[in-house]
């Protein structure tokens, strides 16, 4: 009997484990014992990172994309089609239009993080992101043309993708704006919604001393009620009123309805047990990336861990083993601190970041990195 | 123990921090003025968050279970 092996979300996470089970079970592939389908709604893979970059120029959306069709493994089965339905008792997905269902022996669910600006009245209107391509580009038209008045940032939903990004756009407009002159004419705001400037009180304590040197304004408890757009304002929960001239936000986040309609988690959030990824409320199913509720950061390099974490104890469970391979929250991120600079963190469940000094060096790490991405993506490195 | 009935409860147990404080925020977004939300918590750091975050937006909290395992929080929306 062919075992089926089912992947939903071609993101990092969905990609990087096709790749990884193609090679790590090819001789079961090869003898058709297994067989293994990788579900993704859009032709292309998105390597969402590109778009901090894309606002100052330095990138274009079509940097981060690629045909999923080149860079996954011919072993795998590529299905461009989206999922409707998910039963877990059946072990059964339904698809869009008039598709038969899909049965599966194991499942894993990479299909990510979603924006939802509406969740906040006038966001959609009044504010700008980067964190889709379309905002991205819209922001750095917003930025050619922005030369002086108030640059607020408002980190509004958490968790969110790339826990380090907002930190990052500051200190870039910050860099970008001194090196073209206008930084004088310009205040930056930076809002979070607790009583620091990140989630994490390591990364908060580093990046605080480097705000306050770079004249960045901090408001923290700041969780965004409502965007006025015509009165370029934005109020928060706790009854503080910004003004702006350019705002830029992180958008509230979910994850895909269909997860919680399956009674897998709420919000679009698998519950998971942390360590070995396993849905808590289903058999065989594992998630991944943002999509698992670990309560680590939703960041590409923690999709690239789990999912060799998933890959081994799937190969395992198919063979007849036990599965012990587990995920012990090991994160990795470069921060960049301006256009020239960047920082660098690992860290894990036990053990909490110590950024590394900003250096010239980490920035071109990072940058080399985001172009040998897609070796990653391919499962190579 | 409290009598207080809550109108919403918010499970964070095993959230690693700022996830209850968030979870909280989010129900309270939610709520109604005058709702109480209980949030379960059993990370420490939220008999500091939870206390601070209320008094900075206004709303009320009304009590604090500290249990064996975990820390119950009444927050009343102001």
């Amino acid at each position: 009997m062919t075992e089926h092996v089912v992947i939903v979300g071609g993101g990092t996470g969905g990609t990087v484990l096709a790749n990884d089970l193609a090679d790590r079970l090819e001789p079961e592939l090869d003898a058709g014992d297994v067989r293994v389908t990788l579900v993704n709604d859009d032709p292309d893979h998105v390597y969402k990172p590109v778009w901090l970059y894309v606002p100052f120029g330095q990138r274009e959306p079509d940097d981060g994309r690629r045909p999923l069709d080149d860079l996954v493994d011919d072993a795998i089965d590529l299905r461009i089609d989206r999922v409707s339905d998910i039963d877990t008792e059946a072990q059964r997905l339904q698809f869009h239009g008039s598709a038969p269902p899909v049965s599966y022996d194991y499942l894993v669910l990479a299909t990510g993080s979603t924006l939802e600006p509406d969740q906040i009245p006038g966001l959609t209107e009044g504010g700008h992101n980067y964190y889709s391509e379309s905002g991205a580009t819209d922001l750095r038209d917003e930025l050619l043309e922005f030369t002086e008045g108030d640059l607020v940032l408002s980190v509004i939903g958490t968790p969110h993708m790339c826990p380090a990004a907002p930190l990052e756009f500051v200190f870039m407009a910050d860099d970008w704006l001194r090196e073209r002159g206008l930084r004088e004419d310009v205040d930056i705001t930076y809002t979070y919604p607790i009583q620091r400037v990140h989630g994490n009180p390591h990364i908060a304590e580093w990046a605080r001393p480097i705000m306050e040197e770079r004249d960045i304004q901090v408001e923290t408890f700041f969780n965004a009620k409502s965007v006025d757009p015509d009165a370029e304002t934005i109020t928060s929960m706790e009854g503080t009123e910004l003004d702006y001239d350019l705002l830029v936000t992180i958008p509230p986040h979910g994850g895909i309805d269909l997860i919680e309609e399956a009674g897998l988690g709420d919000d679009g959030w698998v519950d998971v047990d942390k360590h070995t990824l396993e849905a808590e409320a289903a058999d065989n199913v594992y998630a991944l990336g943002d999509t698992a509720d670990t309560g680590v950061p939703n960041a590409g390099s923690v999709a690239h861990y789990q999912a060799g974490v998933v890959g081994q104890r799937l190969a395992s469970e198919i063979r007849g083993r036990p599965a012990t391979a587990t995920y012990d929250g090991k994160t990795l991120c470069f921060i960049e601190t301006g256009m020239d600079a960047a920082s660098f963190v690992e860290f894990d469940y036990e053990n909490p970041p110590s950024p590394a000094p900003p250096s010239e060096k980490l920035h071109w790490s990072k940058l080399a990195y985001n172009e040998s991405y897609w070796l990653t993506a391919r499962g190579l490195l | 123990m409290t009598d207080i009935e809550p109108d919403d409860t918010v499970d964070a147990r095993g959230a690693a921090c700022p996830g209850p404080l968030m979870d909280l925020i989010g129900k309270i977004r939610s709520a109604e003025s005058g709702d109480v939300i209980r949030l379960l918590s059993d990370n420490d750091q939220s008999l500091t968050d939870v206390p601070e975050w209320a008094e900075e937006a206004g709303n009320e909290l009304l009590a604090v279970e500290e249990l064996d395992d975990h820390n119950e929080f009444y927050v009343e929306k102001a």
